[in-house]
């Protein structure tokens, strides 16, 4: 296989970050992976925009992937961090698979809503199980991965390094991904979807698939990210999260595998500021800059580069 | 054992706050397809405006009348629809329409969040109290409850909004005209009918309920910032499974959120929240535009 440009950047910016992490401050080290890892349930997110579906509930998959990692620790023992993704990976192909069924028959704000009510439902289970710490949450076990145990110091690097690692992986996949017959498809599917099945593919099929890996890489997105937190709690699938998720998507557009990793950092960079020196407007600045974009970056700012390039 | 009488008399009142909450939103959606996320700023907005005037009302003097506090809150109601009603829909939503009902959706997203800070920067992060119109009333004893009188007039003041929908709509020149552009917008604006205006008076009137539903539950909770953020998803339920736009629909979704919630509290508590959205989803799944919505054909 042919290795194309953006994937000699992607793989490039990758290991730059993932050197840099030996100069970088630990809080910086924290957020960057925090945030890495919520960029893989955004691509989620972005898939699904692609086949023009807009879900207000991908929380729901972000929230089993981390439950997964904190109840696989706390009551089944296992320490071992690849172990605990793959559970939640399991845990959420299932229930796509089983939702993906029922949610491919919907559009528009009816996908929204469904997909909505399906998050607050594990929602409203979470904060009234006692055993899980209620609107609490619980804390994560100290994990080990393939029989190391991090000491203190090295948690930060090591998660961040393992959320490069899968985070490099699906964007490379994506990459080849959006530009697959299936990939190809979900866009047409947003344009026209009647045309789609007169050319004899099956929408339904195509938007199944495409629901199914969306929700799995937010799945590993939401263990990643329980990791890194070292928490997980009922908020994770509260429809403010997936709001979030839809924000960063649409922030970042669907232009390139690579927005949503930058959108997600600028987001996590700009809150950190935002919360600290203007608390009480954080939310206003991200309504104001959702309304931007909207009217004036359809696209998001991938759109920015890409225009530039054409200029040229 | 569930006691039976308790569970309805529960219910019922909680019902008639979740139509309250759900009718303007319905409204809106029904005649501007436009499911409006800020309509959980306007409650959240019509709260405290009803706090801080009530706070000052009660501040006055001794001679003060639960009737006027009533009033007081109606404009208060009226005064937030108007601004926030106006600002938003001359100022921004304006120049969406014609667009995707699920990107006016993130519009009204992006409203709401920067509403909440509005507010947060208006009244600040403290809560507000402002419980006596809620203490002067008094409670009932129903013989398997007491319940707090004012309550009980929430159960009326639902019936009278109800109501007061039902005849705006269905006998007044004004409903007759947003029933037309409800069936076809194109076709009522080439008879004549000013669209512009009346989606104006629409989101006027849908943004003035959402607020009286906050003003009149701001004596009965304690307002703080989100509370807005917490209320609109569950209007969202109650509208969905009643049918968007539909007004019977709202009172339908309201009532069986309100029985089953209250059912919930009394055998399963630990279920309350996730019974509401359960039979939201449930409701998606069998009949998507809702007990009785009208499924669109679909344009391609």
């Amino acid at each position: 296989m042919r290795v194309d440009k953006s994937e000699y950047l992607i793989m490039g910016a990758f290991l730059l970050l993932a050197g840099s992490a030996f100069f970088l401050p630990n809080w910086l080290v924290y957020l960057l992976a925090l945030a890495l890892a919520k960029a893989l349930v955004v691509q989620g997110v972005v898939m699904l925009m692609r086949a023009g579906l807009v879900s207000f509930g991908q929380g729901l998959y972000f929230c089993i992937g981390g439950y997964a990692v904190g109840m696989g620790g706390v009551f089944l023992g296992i320490s071992d961090a690849l172990l605990l993704i793959l559970m939640g990976l399991g845990c959420s192909v299932i229930l796509a698979m089983v939702l993906g069924l029922l949610l491919t028959r919907y559009r528009e704000i009816f996908f929204a809503m469904l997909t909505l009510a399906f998050s607050m439902i594990l929602y409203g289970l979470l904060v009234r199980s006692h055993g899980l710490g209620s609107t609490d949450g619980f804390n994560v076990i100290r994990w080990s991965i393939l029989g190391w145990t991090p000491a203190r110091g090295q948690v930060g690097i090591t998660i961040l390094w393992m959320t490069l690692a899968f985070g490099l992986v699906i964007a490379l996949f994506l990459n080849r991904y959006f530009r697959s017959g299936i990939g190809l498809a979900c866009e047409a599917i947003r344009e026209n979807e009647v045309r789609v099945e007169y050319m004899g593919v099956s929408r339904q099929r195509v938007l199944y698939i495409n629901y199914v890996i969306a929700c799995s890489i937010g799945a590993i997105g939401g263990s990643l990210s329980a990791l890194v937190a070292g928490h997980v709690d009922p908020e994770m699938a509260y429809w403010a999260m997936s709001g979030e998720f839809v924000f960063i998507a649409l922030l970042g557009g669907t232009g390139h595998v690579a927005a949503p990793f930058i959108a997600a950092v600028i987001f996590a960079l700009v809150r950190t500021y935002a919360v600290e020196h203007v608390p009480n407007a954080w939310q206003m600045i991200l309504g104001i800059t959702l309304l931007l974009i909207i009217l004036f970056l359809p696209k998001g700012i991938w759109s920015l580069f890409t225009r530039k390039r054409r200029t040229v | 054992m569930p006691n039976f009488d308790a569970i309805l008399i529960d219910g019922l009142i909680y019902a008639s706050w979740l139509f309250l909450v759900a009718a303007g939103l319905t409204v809106i959606y029904g005649v501007m397809r436009i499911l409006n996320m800020a309509h959980g700023s306007f409650y959240a907005l019509g709260a405290y405006t009803a706090a801080s005037m009530l706070g000052w009302y009660y501040a006055g003097g001794s001679d003060s009348s639960v009737l006027l506090a009533f009033l007081l809150l109606i404009g208060c109601a009226v005064l937030v629809g108007l601004v926030a009603g106006l600002l938003i829909e001359r100022g921004l939503l304006r120049f969406m329409y014609g667009r995707d009902e699920i990107l006016m959706l993130i519009v009204t997203y992006a409203t709401l969040l920067i509403l909440e800070d509005v507010i947060k920067l208006v009244w600040g992060v403290n809560p507000y109290f402002a419980f006596q119109p809620y203490v002067a009333l008094g409670r009932m004893d129903l013989g398997v409850l007491t319940v707090a009188r004012y309550d009980l007039m929430l159960v009326g003041l639902a019936a009278l909004v109800g109501g007061g929908l039902w005849y705006w709509l269905e006998r007044t020149k004004t409903g007759k005209i947003l029933r037309s552009i409800i069936h076809d917008r194109e076709v009522s604006a080439a008879m004549g009918v000013n669209v512009k205006l009346m989606f104006t008076i629409t989101f006027i009137v849908g943004a003035s309920l959402g607020a009286l539903a906050g003003a009149f539950t701001a004596p009965a909770i304690s307002v703080v910032p989100g509370i807005g953020i917490e209320v609109i998803i569950i209007a969202f339920a109650v509208v969905v499974i009643g049918g968007l736009g539909s007004i019977s629909g709202a009172l339908v979704g309201a009532l069986i959120v309100g029985l089953t919630r209250a059912a919930a509290v009394h055998t399963v508590p630990h279920l309350e929240l996730f019974i509401i959205y359960a039979v939201m989803a449930a409701v998606l799944l069998v009949r998507p535009h809702g007990l009785f919505g009208q499924p669109v054909a679909r344009k391609i």
